[in-house]
């Protein structure tokens, strides 16, 4: 005999309200808060820059060549800190990238927990917190009093303080790289040099290249290690190696202490520009993040 | 050489085996002789006093309860623990008679001729066409046509061949994990080793990914000596020759334990008569 249907007891699945309910309240509404005050400054910064920056940049603005302080903000433009930018960053690039990432494969794949690997891991993490103006002042002392100021003496500076920023991200991602494919990779007969350029580094490629763009972001903002280094001069300089040369911040820098306000105008602009390529290294290293993120799980 | 009957470990009477006709008929060659092999990770002894045999074109299966040591004694076999720091082994090993450990032994050459297959499917972020040309090119193979004939014939070997034909450029990481595991396979084969280790290949699998595994360890059977790690018992009985039963003996004193070989012998005999008690219990089920 099949029993009689019961009536079903009603259930309630409300949350009932409690003193839980009020704390998970008071901790939404200071999380929304910290967060608006966070971008206050944040927006207030761009917004700046973008309103007294936007006037002036055009593409000529971006080529031209700089004029004297005096004629207003239409007359001339920041061609030779752009360039001086590029190259310096480019430069800086090349000496730093390759030399962090060898050193972060070294004391991951390579140094494990010998003494030098972690003396050079802890140098290395003491080296991020350098003030960058020493790195000019350290550049200044050892290059540029014997061989005069130039692009390559501002690189210098420049790599000095993306080198452990360049380690540090390159270590996180070969960190990543899980042991199941260097041990796959091992028992085929590859030798660990093999096992490291065949797996290892090809695995954590995105990472290591979204963390490097994120150090020339860095560096490419830079205004201290360069004002020792580079001279900051108002002519445009194509070689790099040689002669004083300018870049974006240390024009800023220059154009904000001028007292007319063309070149303030003009240092707007500049500070605006830096800001977009900023951007745009941010973006990028986005890019290549999500491009190689199926390698890293 | 020695005996091709099957060994006893621990004292145990020699049993009158009814082996397989294979093992009985034609037991192939020694490829692995272990005496008296202990291996320690730094002062941890996981493994004491092993020996055992293994031989050509037979599958051998060691099984165990967790912490027995037999993932510890695979790994021995083709000198993966030397990747662990602190790792050391103690004892007789050798591969058809040289000494696996011995001083001029180069673990990378060694691990050219003795490949491994992991628990987890671990193919390469790379496409599944160069997965299985990793080995053949880390070995020098560098002529185009001889890869497409290698991976042709390394996946078709693997059963893996009509799932992936058209599609040999996509991504290794694309693959399902039984698929995965195949890929592991074919990828490990396609350097044409002399033996296959395995270290739970199922394990991460579902029944019928663990049915094509089995089916696919049965046909290279001819062509390689495999040994195989597995919890799964019935897995032992489908596809081995041979088993070693691993224990885990802890001394309550010191407060230590240690994986010990209780009995080898062949797959039939250790599975319907089984000379020791702790073999008996734990292929009945009463343990582990």
């Amino acid at each position: 005999m099949a029993p009689a249907p019961t009536q079903q007891q009603k259930v309630d699945l409300r949350e009932p309200p409690s003193w839980r309910r009020t704390k998970n309240r008071i901790a939404t509404t200071l999380m929304v808060l910290s967060f608006t005050l966070v971008t206050i400054p944040l927006g207030f910064v761009l917004f700046t820059v973008i309103a007294k920056g936007a006037s002036v940049i055009n593409w000529s603005f971006l080529t031209s060549s700089i004029p004297p302080n005096v004629l207003p903000a239409s007359f001339g433009g920041i061609g030779p800190a752009v360039l001086g930018t590029l190259e310096i960053t480019a430069l800086a690039t090349v000496l730093a990238v390759p030399l962090g990432v060898l050193g972060a494969v070294y004391l991951n794949e390579y140094g494990g927990s010998r003494p030098l690997a972690r003396l050079i891991g802890f140098m290395s993490d003491v080296m991020t917190g350098v003030p960058s103006i020493v790195m000019g002042l350290f550049i200044f002392s050892i290059w540029v009093l014997h061989f005069g100021f130039s692009g390559l003496a501002g690189a210098f500076a420049l790599g000095c303080l993306m080198l452990p920023i360049v380690i540090r991200s390159t270590d996180e991602m070969l960190k990543l790289v899980p042991d199941s494919l260097r041990e796959g990779s091992y028992a085929l007969g590859a030798t660990k040099a093999r096992v490291t350029l065949t797996v290892v580094l090809p695995a954590a490629l995105g990472g290591i290249v979204s963390g490097a763009l994120l150090a020339v972001a860095r560096a490419a903002g830079e205004t201290a290690p360069l004002l020792f280094t580079i001279l900051t001069v108002t002519t445009a300089n194509p070689n790099v190696f040689s002669g004083a040369n300018t870049s974006l911040p240390s024009q800023i820098f220059v154009n904000a202490s001028s007292p007319y306000v063309g070149a303030q105008g003009r240092g707007w602009g500049a500070a605006l520009t830096l800001i977009a390529i900023a951007f745009i290294l941010m973006i990028a290293a986005r890019l290549v993040t999500a491009r190689f993120a199926r390698f890293v799980r | 050489m020695e005996s091709p009957e099957p060994n006893i470990v621990t004292n145990l009477p020699r049993p009158a085996v009814t082996a397989r006709p294979q093992a009985e008929s034609a037991p192939g060659e020694v490829i692995f002789d272990l005496k008296n092999v202990s291996i320690w990770y730094s002062a941890f002894k996981a493994v004491t006093d092993v020996s055992l045999t293994v031989h050509e074109n037979e599958i051998t299966a060691l099984i165990g309860s967790s912490g027995s040591g037999k993932t510890t004694v695979l790994r021995a076999l083709n000198r993966m623990n030397d990747l662990v720091a602190g790792a050391r082994l103690e004892g007789e090993l050798s591969y058809r008679g040289e000494p696996l450990y011995g001083k001029d032994v180069s673990a990378t050459a060694v691990r050219r001729r003795i490949g491994m297959v992991f628990q987890k499917p671990n193919p390469f972020p790379k496409s599944i066409y160069d997965n299985v040309a990793y080995g053949p090119r880390i070995n020098g193979e560098r002529a185009k046509d001889k890869l497409d004939e290698i991976v042709e014939r390394s996946l078709r070997r693997a059963a893996l061949w009509d799932e992936v034909k058209s599609r040999l450029r996509m991504s290794g990481l694309s693959l399902s994990g039984g698929q995965a595991q195949r890929l592991c396979i074919a990828r490990t084969i396609a350097v044409e080793p002399d033996v296959v280790l395995m270290d739970e290949p199922a394990s991460a699998l579902d029944p019928i990914a663990t049915g094509a595994i089995e089916d696919l360890m049965r046909e290279l059977k001819s062509q390689f000596t495999i040994v195989v790690v597995t919890h799964n018992m019935q897995q032992a009985t489908r596809v081995s020759d041979r088993t070693a039963f691993f224990y885990v003996l802890t001394h309550s004193e010191t407060d230590t334990r240690t994986g010990v070989l209780v009995e080898y012998g062949s797959t039939e005999q250790i599975f319907q008569d089984p000379r020791d008690s702790r073999t008996k219990a734990y292929v009945t089920g009463r343990m582990g």
